[in-house]
């Protein structure tokens, strides 16, 4: 073994020195390495040239910004109390029909109910529970938001007091217009209901510094 | 080193000459040829076309219709080679102690195999936009010839699939037949097994119905649940953050187009490795000691 090493390093790097026919004086790289590499690089480079495209291709949408961004009408302003939720249907994706189409539980705000600070004239609170986005639903008599799939509950302002959720409901921005009130986009909220965080996906805690393992998306 | 070629099977041996007959051109005997078995031949000699004539052609044309298989496969062999590596694949030897459950691994592969065909009928009538997919697959169901048959051995499939490899690989554990040598094969196996699963996945929402959105979109999100990488996966798989136009063709596309050709890709390497390392013995059987080896002590 340390015979054969020796060997090795004693090697010349002149291609001529190593007894390579038609090597030339100087000659470091014999033509049959350097035709080697240029086969593999032109191949890598071909490669790429529809590897890469196609790859984009595929992960484009992860960067753009594909949120509704307008408001929707919902109803007059008549139609909402401020101690119950009405419930209403908006239209989240065009051109999906009903897999587009999210349930919004709709009810003004209460200065004597609601401590929350994001001056939102109407509260509006997403029906995706928060665990791995099942349909939640208002139940009037106990006055709970309550999920059929994995036992989540949540409180009248939506948040958890039961089961594995792991962050209050989603809102939705909502703004009044000649008496209409329409909602906007959605917002992700902590349980001190301070800060409008970018929408998260249900499943991604946002609480102290959970946040950082969820970092906000290029989509939202 | 280099293991002996196996015997053809007796079925492809070329068969002993009866007594008393005379070899044909391709070295088979006729029972009762005669000297020439060119047509009219025996008129030219002389003799008058009789009955026996007739049945002479008749056997001259059964001979070379059994020929014919045989030097397609010959024509097909001397410019292949592949008939030392069919045969080695094919007529390998196996351990002694070699049972039903060693069946369990090509099971799983007939039932990719019957996936794959019934799949590729299903995408001729199965259309992917979100307004159309279910009508499609009611369709398919209730109208098409066969239909249900075709969709519903693809639906069922896909479970006995998921069952047979779960089986498969119970079966390498439990006989040690994930060890050395093998270990790059359970590697590929297990990655095969992962993608059997997204299969699955990927294609329990191509119906679109009301199982199969909810399905997709707790899936989504537990994949979205893994941190910091989680929610971008999740923004990958639904093409954009939330459930959209697109989300159902790329479902479909990963599910008849990416992971076919890795599973397929895939088998092939995992045979190559299984005729290459051979099958394990079951665990209860015990290495036979050589002969000479052995001693008595008494």
């Amino acid at each position: 073994m340390p015979k054969q090493h020796q060997q090795k390093t004693k090697q010349s790097p002149y291609a001529a020195d190593r007894g390579i026919p038609a090597a030339y004086e100087g000659e470091t790289v014999t033509r049959r390495r350097f035709m080697e590499v240029n086969a593999m690089t032109v191949g890598g480079i071909a490669s790429a040239a529809f590897g890469l495209p196609a790859l984009g291709f595929a992960v484009g949408p992860m960067f753009e910004k594909t949120t509704r961004s307008g408001f929707e009408p919902v109803g007059i302003e008549a139609d909402f109390s401020d101690t119950d939720y009405t419930q209403k249907v908006i239209t989240i994706v065009d051109d999906v029909g009903e897999a587009g189409k999210a349930t919004v539980y709709i009810r003004r705000f209460n200065p004597e109910l609601d401590r929350d600070h994001f001056r939102q004239p109407y509260i509006a609170i997403s029906n995706r529970c928060m665990h791995v986005g099942c349909p939640i639903r208002y139940v009037q008599a106990s006055q709970r938001f309550i999920c059929p799939c994995h036992g989540g509950i949540y409180d009248f302002q939506g948040i958890v007091t039961g089961g594995p959720p792991v962050r209050p409901l989603d809102r939705f921005r909502t703004r009044v217009r000649n008496g209409v009130v329409e909602v906007g986009r959605r917002f992700s909220v902590t349980d001190a209901l301070d800060e409008m965080y970018s929408p998260r996906d249900p499943s991604n805690h946002l609480n102290g510094l959970w946040k950082y393992l969820y970092p906000p998306r290029p989509t939202t | 080193m280099k293991l002996p070629t196996p015997p053809l099977p007796k079925a492809l041996r070329r068969r002993p000459a009866r007594p008393g007959s005379r070899p044909s051109r391709n070295g088979a005997r006729a029972n009762g040829a005669v000297h020439d078995l060119r047509p009219g031949a025996r008129e030219r000699d002389g003799k008058p076309s009789s009955k026996g004539g007739s049945q002479i052609d008749r056997q001259r044309l059964k001979d070379q219709a059994a020929e014919v298989p045989v030097s397609i496969a010959g024509w097909l062999d001397e410019r292949s080679g592949a008939s030392p590596f069919m045969r080695g694949f094919m007529y390998r030897k196996v351990p002694r102690g070699t049972n039903w459950f060693y069946t369990l691994g090509s099971a799983t592969m007939f039932a990719f195999l019957s996936q794959a065909v019934t799949g590729v009928f299903l995408a001729m009538y199965y259309n992917p936009a979100p307004a159309d997919a279910y009508e499609s697959i009611s369709h398919i169901t209730n109208e098409v010839f066969l239909g249900e048959f075709v969709r519903g051995m693809h639906r069922w499939g896909a479970t006995v699939m998921v069952i047979l490899i779960f089986l498969h690989m119970a079966r390498t554990f439990f006989f040690g037949a994930y060890k050395y040598p093998r270990e790059l094969n359970w590697v590929i196996g297990v990655v095969l097994l992962v993608l059997t699963l997204a299969m699955a996945l990927t294609g329990y929402l191509l119906p679109f119905d009301q199982r199969g959105f909810w399905a997709t979109v707790v899936a989504v999100n537990i994949n979205a649940s893994g941190p910091i990488l989680g929610p971008y996966l999740a923004d990958f798989l639904r093409g954009g953050a939330e459930f959209n136009a697109i989300t159902l063709s790329r479902f479909y596309s990963i599910h008849m187009l990416l992971i076919p050709v890795l599973i397929a890709a895939l088998i092939g390497a995992h045979l190559y490795l299984v005729a290459k390392l051979g099958t394990a013995a079951p665990p209860w059987m015990k290495a036979e000691k050589a002969k000479a080896l052995a001693r008595e002590e008494v």
